[in-house]
């Protein structure tokens, strides 16, 4: 019997396996950010065990609330910098070089195809778009990966979901995942790794699969994968150059983490999204979701553009296109946050914070802040927001608002009507 | 090796699914460094008709729900708030990955039992006073009403996870073993 890609990685990684169906596995990347790591910290310097197990495959990065809105904000970046000094973890990324997690560490050539990777973070599953296992865990899991290396699962059971299909004008990736949850359920994916494959997937940038394989936790999945292609060798090339003679090379060596054709799955879903509409969420779980016709009209009190979802230079392109030469409405305020300091960089080099600022647009810097109401951008009780964010929870955003979640270029257009629309009404 | 916890006590019936890490405990106590600065906010936003967390919460030990109880957030704040609140049993059809493994990893138990059962414990104890008392050694729950209704049932925890519940947790486990 052929085997997964989950199953190959671990195999590859297993070094224990305390019961049938638990893996021990070795874990290649333990990232780290200042709201889950403080405690992690705090805890293993009470046990007299204020150790780490590799300081080169610990990633730090300060990003949720940045720069700190109070003391305790302040307290807990404070945590994260003096551990990341004692304990010689030089890749930490502190403000004026910091960004959204999983937008930065994949920026910086972290992930590569076959890693294990945790984080005390949900949307940790962003970071299988490169062929790696990567999962969110608790502080718990997050104390034991920095102490020891290793993490707890169960055997990975996956859904093969095979996308085909032209996607239509005003269609993009967040719409199609956004339509896979709705299909699975915010219950359907649980324990299982969704596999995301076929031309579609195929077709997509990494920035595309990064938002798809982000949005997997959403349907309760363990982590997204796609499979390692030419596309993932490309964005990889310039960290991996050395390791390899060519392109060709690299893409042979991480072929192997590929899925056998005879490899068993809990569910393999086709999907044709050659008929798929722009869509957003409504209510209160990411698996409510309506066309954009169906919401149109909507009001609007926020749009937020950013995120681990969508804030990466795609998005931003998205909409600019949308937003160009027009006007945010009065009755609305934006808020942008591009996730890394390079994408801010590359889209202030194309134009893009020009047309954003000429619009009305309030620019931020890199920071998760607004996404789960932290920060730059919390909602009032009762008021609306048009988001590109992940998540539309019942206060996520700030008590007692509401989030419809879609892409950068619905958002945008929802900027400027002021209510939900479809985005190909302002382009071109 | 730490204490195993206490999985006695009267019940908070919870009747939806999807109960999500946000509603359990919102992000912006995310800011807090101590799990016992958690405590006053556990379920503050839980969207339940009816449901008042200042009322509902007291003097309960055991959450018994619905499906899919813990979805979202990978925060352990969301076992810690209950913990500090005395809750370290939650009964559900069945859990979110990583808030269920959390619990374990904390010395704490989120245990399924079949839908069924779930839908009897509501019909027949949701509307009374009730008390659970766990026997670990049995794998068997208790449930008593005040009027004087009883009912056992076994429960399955696998082999790894009653090690980390009897090691009251993952990390004093984990040191010792890898």
């Amino acid at each position: 019997m052929g085997k997964t890609i989950a199953e190959k990685i671990f195999d590859a990684h297993r070094v224990d396996s305390p019961e049938e169906g638990i893996s021990v596995l070795s874990l290649d990347r333990v990232f780290c950010h200042e709201i889950t790591t403080p405690i992690a910290i705090n805890d293993l310097v009470s046990r007299g065990m204020d150790r780490v197990f590799d300081p080169d495959k610990i990633k730090a990065v300060i990003d949720h609330v940045t720069p700190a809105k109070d003391s305790k904000t302040a307290e807990q970046g404070k945590i994260m910098r003096e551990w990341a000094a004692r304990h010689n973890i030089n890749d930490f990324f502190d403000i004026g070089r910091n960004g959204v997690c999983h937008a930065i560490f994949p920026e910086k050539g972290f992930v590569r195809p076959g890693f294990t990777v945790i984080m005390g973070d949900s949307h940790t599953c962003t970071h299988g778009a490169f062929g790696a296992f990567a999962a969110g865990v608790g502080t718990t899991d997050l104390e034991v990966g920095i102490l020891k290396g290793v993490c707890s699962f169960k055997a990975p059971e996956s859904i093969k979901i095979n996308v085909t299909g032209k996607l239509k004008p005003g269609v993009y990736a967040k719409d199609v995942i956004l339509s896979i949850i709705a299909k699975l359920g915010v219950n359907g994916a649980t324990n299982k790794v969704i596999e995301f494959c076929g031309p579609v997937v195929e077709a997509f940038s990494m920035e595309e699969r990064m938002t798809v394989c982000n949005m997997a936790i959403e349907a309760g999945g363990t982590c997204g994968i796609c499979p390692p292609d030419a596309t993932t060798v490309d964005y990889l090339w310039d960290f991996i150059k050395e390791d390899y003679a060519d392109k060709a090379a690299a893409l042979a060596d991480y072929s192997k983490w590929n899925s056998d054709d005879d490899a068993s799955y809990a569910e393999v879903i086709d999907m044709d999204i050659s008929a798929l509409e722009p869509v957003a969420t409504f209510g209160y779980k990411p698996d409510q979701v309506k066309t954009i016709a169906e919401l149109e009209k909507t009001p609007v009190n926020q749009v937020y553009i950013g995120s681990c979802t969508n804030g990466r230079i795609e998005d931003l392109r998205e909409a600019a296109k949308v937003l160009d030469g027009k006007k945010v409405a009065d009755s609305v305020r934006v808020v942008l946050s591009p996730a890394t300091p390079d994408i801010y960089k590359q889209a202030l080099k194309e134009g893009l914070i020009d047309i954003f600022m000429e619009a009305g647009v309030c620019l931020t810097n890199p920071t998760c802040g607004a996404c789960l109401g932290m920060s730059n951008g919390v909602l009032a009780d009762g008021e609306v927001c048009a988001s590109t964010t992940n998540r539309n929870f019942n206060g996520r955003m700030g008590k007692g608002g509401t989030v419809h979640l879609m892409s950068p270029a619905s958002a945008a257009a929802a900027a400027i009507s002021g209510y939900i629309t479809n985005s190909s009404l302002y382009k071109g | 090796m730490a204490a195993v916890k206490d999985f006695n006590g009267k019940v908070l019936f919870l009747d939806r699914s999807d109960i999500n890490t946000d509603e359990i405990i919102p992000a912006k106590y995310l800011t807090e460094i101590t799990k016992e600065a958690l405590k006053p906010y556990l379920l503050e936003d839980l969207k339940m008709e009816g449901f008042d967390p200042s009322k509902d919460l007291d003097g309960k030990s055991v959450i018994i729900t619905k499906s899919n109880f813990g979805c979202g957030s990978s925060r352990e704040h969301a076992p810690w708030a209950l913990e500090v609140n005395g809750i370290n049993l939650v009964i559900a059809e069945n859990f979110a990955r990583i808030f269920r493994q959390n619990m374990y990893n904390c010395g704490m138990m989120a245990v399924e039992l079949s839908s069924d059962e779930i839908a009897a414990l509501f019909s027949e104890f949701s509307g009374e006073e009730t008390t659970i008392s766990t026997d670990l050694e049995k794998s068997e729950f208790t449930l008593s009403s005040a009027s004087g209704k009883s009912k056992t049932l076994s429960f399955t925890i696998s082999g790894f996870d009653r090690t980390l519940v009897d090691h009251g947790g993952w990390v004093g486990y984990a040191d010792k073993k890898y």
